[in-house]
């Protein structure tokens, strides 16, 4: 029995090493059949860890930024079409609510000597913005709530605005114009670190300046864009919630007046998109993979045909139909595990590469590698099957006669 | 005499479909042979012979009657059943020797042992043993495309042979051989039924079946003659 069950694996042995020697008798067709699987592999792994490290890292970028925040976005009713200052002092009075910070935009043309840049952004922000964000300005002061009560013509610039117009001069008490009203640099302030695909939705502006001044040249009274800052370990929902009731009673009820968006479901929505996305790219690499199997499957047909008579002969000394059936599906499987591992290998040096240039982390995502590796096992039995099983059943009489 | 039969045919009927029209390939076949017989099949081609010997090589079973090889009914067996009683009792040489070029000798040979799950340093030393027996010592890794028609004939035979089957069944084995090789190939098939295995040999040609002890004639798929070759 032993000796018996010895002989089989022997026999099996025997199988893989002719299997070897059949797929290396016939390097080109071998390879440009394995090359449908490979390509599907490197598919699923690149996508596999580029989204995964895509999303993670927006993830992280999100919470950061996002995390105890609310953007409300105003378009208001015909008979009130903002928020006033005391609107503002309202919803700040609420008990979630820790402050408010308001946006205020203005486009505008910006000139120093004879520099001049246009589209600049520029924006109206308070004196709570610079307090609750300390590690904001490098150089000189911020803006304070003299500035906002006073509406003075101070800002702060972006260090890419220095590098536009004070190459090489100390920015601090220059006058720039913007949109023609002279103001005087107060400070100098970071850019968004990280940088990265995190800094496509952050949108800071290019200058700040004091909202009250902001509202004087844009010649309003409201402010339709702003951000409430929460209380430490206030529910974001709960407070949303609680800014829509009061808001709701500010514009009367009316319908669709104004947007409240905690940044947590910004997060779970690129989440809920991320996964979309991978699973339509998935989708899409493994009809890639199902290509490859078709083309293992042409491939073991016509060795089947090829290598009619071998069958035939083999047959007639004594070769048992699974024992021929297995050296058809063991030289399938390896074709296809070699793809495999080939695609493995190739997608993930892809990966790395794409994680690169986006500027994300790469991780060994070990689960997409087991994926690549079952899956290219799976096809090669799977397609590997009805050859194989094709050639198990020839009439070796027949078979021998195809000389 | 029941004590040594080897294998008994009796009512052997077989029809198949060729070209959408019926063939009686082979009409009421009975044969009895013993053990250690040298047995020739004659007839023209057409004559139902290779059928006959498909049908005594296991590789295809009969439409009606039966068929008992060693006590067992072969009519009866499936296709796993019939390619194990090909491995043991079997060793087919066919007009071509029909050896796997990729392989040498030595490889080809060990062939027959690979499926009958026999370990690797036995298959070698069995293979190497029976090469020598049909003189080919010094031959053993070349390719076939080294070896003449008549050393891949004997590769052919030591592969046949290699499985130690009870019967040697020979589909014209000297047919693709001139007259000196094929000679040399008929003495061999004599030395083997000197050690007392059952030769079967199928040919078309009266000189080749001379040098077998019993001769069978079959045309239009029935035995026309079944004495010995004295008497025909």
């Amino acid at each position: 029995m032993l000796k018996k069950v010895r002989g089989t694996f022997v026999m099996l042995g025997e199988c893989i090493r002719m299997s070897m020697d059949n797929i290396r008798g016939n390097k080109v067709r071998s390879f440009l059949t394995l090359l449908g699987i490979m390509i599907g592999v490197t598919a699923v792994i690149a996508l596999i860890s580029t989204v995964s490290g895509v999303s993670g890292s927006l993830a992280s970028s999100f919470s950061s930024m996002g995390a105890g925040r609310l953007s409300v976005g105003v378009t208001g009713s015909d008979l009130k079409t903002g928020m006033t200052p005391e609107n503002l002092a309202q919803i700040a009075a609420l008990d979630s609510v820790e402050g408010i910070v308001p946006s205020v935009s203005l486009n505008g043309r910006v000139s120093y000597n004879n520099t001049v840049e246009t589209n600049v952004s520029v924006s109206g922000r308070n004196a709570y913005y610079f307090l609750s964000n300390p590690d904001l300005i490098l150089q000189g002061r911020a803006l304070n709530f003299i500035d906002d009560d006073n509406a003075t013509y101070a800002c702060v610039i972006s260090k890419n605005m220095v590098e536009t117009f004070f190459f090489g001069v100390n920015p601090l008490g220059e006058t720039i114009y913007i949109s023609g009203i002279p103001f005087t640099v107060a400070g100098r302030y970071e850019e968004d670190s990280g940088g990265g695909v995190a800094s496509l939705f952050s949108g800071k502006p290019d200058i700040l300046i004091p909202y009250t001044t902001a509202m004087k040249i844009n010649n309003t009274r409201e402010i339709t864009s702003f951000t409430v800052y929460l209380k430490e370990g206030t529910d974001s929902k709960t407070a949303a919630s609680e800014v829509e009731e009061k808001m709701d009673v500010l514009f009367d009820f009316e319908d669709d007046c104004f947007t409240v968006t905690a940044m947590t479901s910004i997060e779970e929505t690129m989440e809920t998109m991320m996964g979309m996305m991978s699973t339509l790219l998935a989708g899409i690499a493994s009809i890639a993979l199902i290509v490859g199997g078709i083309g293992i499957m042409n491939m073991m047909l016509t060795t089947v045909t090829e290598r009619t008579a071998e069958i035939g002969l083999k047959k007639a000394l004594g070769a048992i139909p699974w024992q021929i059936q297995a050296q058809f599906l063991i030289e399938s499987f390896l074709l296809s595990m070699i793809g495999g591992l080939l695609g493995v290998a190739a997608g993930l040096v892809l990966s790395y590469v794409l994680c690169n240039v986006l500027e994300t982390e790469f991780v060994l995502n070990t689960g997409a590698i087991f994926l690549g590796t079952g899956f290219s096992a799976a096809v090669g039995i799977i397609f590997g099957w009805a050859p194989a099983r094709k050639a198990s059943r020839l009439n070796p009489i027949e078979a021998l006669r195809a000389v | 005499m029941a004590e040594n039969v080897f294998f008994e045919m009796r009512g052997i009927d077989k029809d198949y479909i060729m070209g959408g029209e019926p063939v009686h390939a082979l009409k009421n076949i009975n044969l009895s042979i013993e053990e250690g017989e040298y047995l020739s099949v004659l007839g023209p081609s057409g004559s139902g012979k290779s059928t006959l010997m498909n049908i005594i090589g296991c590789l295809d079973t009969p439409t009606a009657g039966q068929y008992t090889l060693r006590g067992r009914e072969v009519e009866e067996l499936d296709e796993t059943e019939l390619a194990q009683l090909r491995s043991r009792e079997i060793g087919f040489i066919f007009q071509n020797s029909q050896l796997l070029n990729r392989l040498t000798a030595l490889k080809n040979v060990e062939l027959p042992l690979i499926y009958a799950g026999v370990l690797p340093k036995e298959r070698r030393r069995r293979a190497e043993a029976m090469l020598e027996r049909v003189g080919l010592a010094d031959r053993m890794d070349h390719l076939p495309t080294q070896l003449s028609g008549g050393q891949q004939q004997r590769v052919a035979i030591a592969r046949a042979l290699v499985g130690n089957p009870s019967l040697l069944l020979a589909d014209e084995p000297t047919g693709a051989l001139d007259q000196k090789t094929g000679a040399q190939i008929m003495e061999l098939f004599s030395e083997l039924n000197a050690e007392h295995r059952t030769v079967i040999m199928i040919t078309h040609d009266m000189n080749i079946a001379a040098h077998a002890r019993r001769i069978i004639r079959i045309i239009d798929g029935e035995i026309t003659e079944g004495g010995s070759v004295k008497d025909a």
